[in-house]
């Protein structure tokens, strides 16, 4: 990898802009490949290019067979978020789960008291209310929500930002009464029977977890299998 | 807290150090390390990351200093089938190829 690409390569993955690293297995040649354009000496034709930028939107590396040899398409997105809102103690171990999957995580908590840097080192934390953390954090195709706090104040905005972005995990910590009020909560708010099927509630996977590290297992794993295996 | 092993190559770099960088680009059946998965080694040997969970380390390790020597990319294989599975072997059964560069 010549120096240019490697310092154009860097700096894409510093600003989070998706790129693509394509190389000949040949020759070694390479090219980046963004979503608007490329950079570097690998010669592609025009379709090549075309389905390397399809790849680099389905977040999926791997080797294309050119007239030139295999040519291996390496996809470096951003990480995929995991938005966890309720700085509980549920919180703690579900952030740091989520951080060691791979996930930017951010724990919002309005309340100032909560959401104390010292004690949640490894993540980002933002003491906004849900609604403002939200419009700013705009979830997309590659973000989970996960909703903990109980309180309608907290959690219903939240609930209603997740709902209006296309976040490919919507979760929502709660006994069935609580989230059957929640729903009901919701619907008030124009939300359609479809669109709260999105919401995984009581949240997580059904394995028993009682404590707080065991409900974050559940709800990681609830997480990577809506991810991995939807 | 999870390692990035492209940062940690362009930091070697940056101090001057020679890098190789080792890539997996193809598995087949059970390999231990999803495509992609990567492995930086500086010129005395020291490396970080990984392509295999510890079966072929070794002998990626050694071709990354080879390319460091000479400047050329290699593709390398590993698997049942290949001869260097008995040195090397991937005790899973799995198959992988592994392309590494030297970094400019």
């Amino acid at each position: 990898m010549d120096a240019t690409i490697l310092a154009a390569l860097q700096e894409a993955r510093r600003a989070k802009r998706p790129v693509a690293l394509a190389t000949n297995l040949r020759s070694g040649a390479q090219k980046l490949i963004f979503k608007d354009g490329t950079e570097g000496p690998l010669c592609l034709d025009v379709d090549m290019i075309i389905g390397m930028q399809d790849m680099l939107a389905r977040d999926e590396s791997g080797t294309l067979q050119t007239g030139a040899g295999p040519v291996f398409v390496q996809v470096h997105n951003p990480p995929p978020r995991l938005i966890v809102v309720g700085a509980v103690h549920i919180a703690d171990p579900l952030a740091r789960m989520g951080v060691m999957a791979g996930y930017g995580v951010t724990l919002i908590d309005p309340r100032r008291a909560f959401a104390t840097s010292q004690r949640f080192e490894e993540y980002a934390v933002s003491t906004e209310w849900p609604d403002d953390a939200m419009a700013e954090l705009k979830p997309d195709t590659r973000s989970a929500i996960v909703t903990l706090t109980h309180d309608p104040k907290i959690d219903d905005p939240a609930l209603d930002a997740a709902l209006k972005s296309p976040a490919f995990y919507i979760g929502a910590l709660g006994s069935r009464k609580t989230h059957a009020a929640r729903l009901a909560r919701l619907k008030e708010l124009g939300h359609d029977d479809a669109a709260l099927a999105r919401i995984r509630g009581p949240v997580g996977l059904d394995i028993g977890a009682l404590s707080p590290a065991e409900i974050a297992v559940s709800i990681v794993a609830q997480i990577v299998q809506a991810r991995r295996k939807p | 807290m999870t390692e990035d092993v492209l940062d940690q190559a362009e930091a070697w770099r940056k101090e001057g150090r020679n890098v190789a960088l080792a890539t997996v680009v193809t598995t087949w059946g059970s390999s231990p390390r999803p495509v992609g998965s990567q492995l930086a080694v500086d010129g005395e040997g020291k490396f970080l990351g990984s392509v295999s969970g510890g079966c072929i380390e070794g002998a990626v390790i050694k071709e990354a200093l080879a390319a460091i020597g000479d400047g050329k990319p290699r593709l390398l294989d590993f698997g049942v089938t290949n001869e260097q599975a008995w040195e090397v072997g991937l005790a899973c059964g799995g198959k992988v190829q592994v392309f590494v560069e030297k970094l400019g």
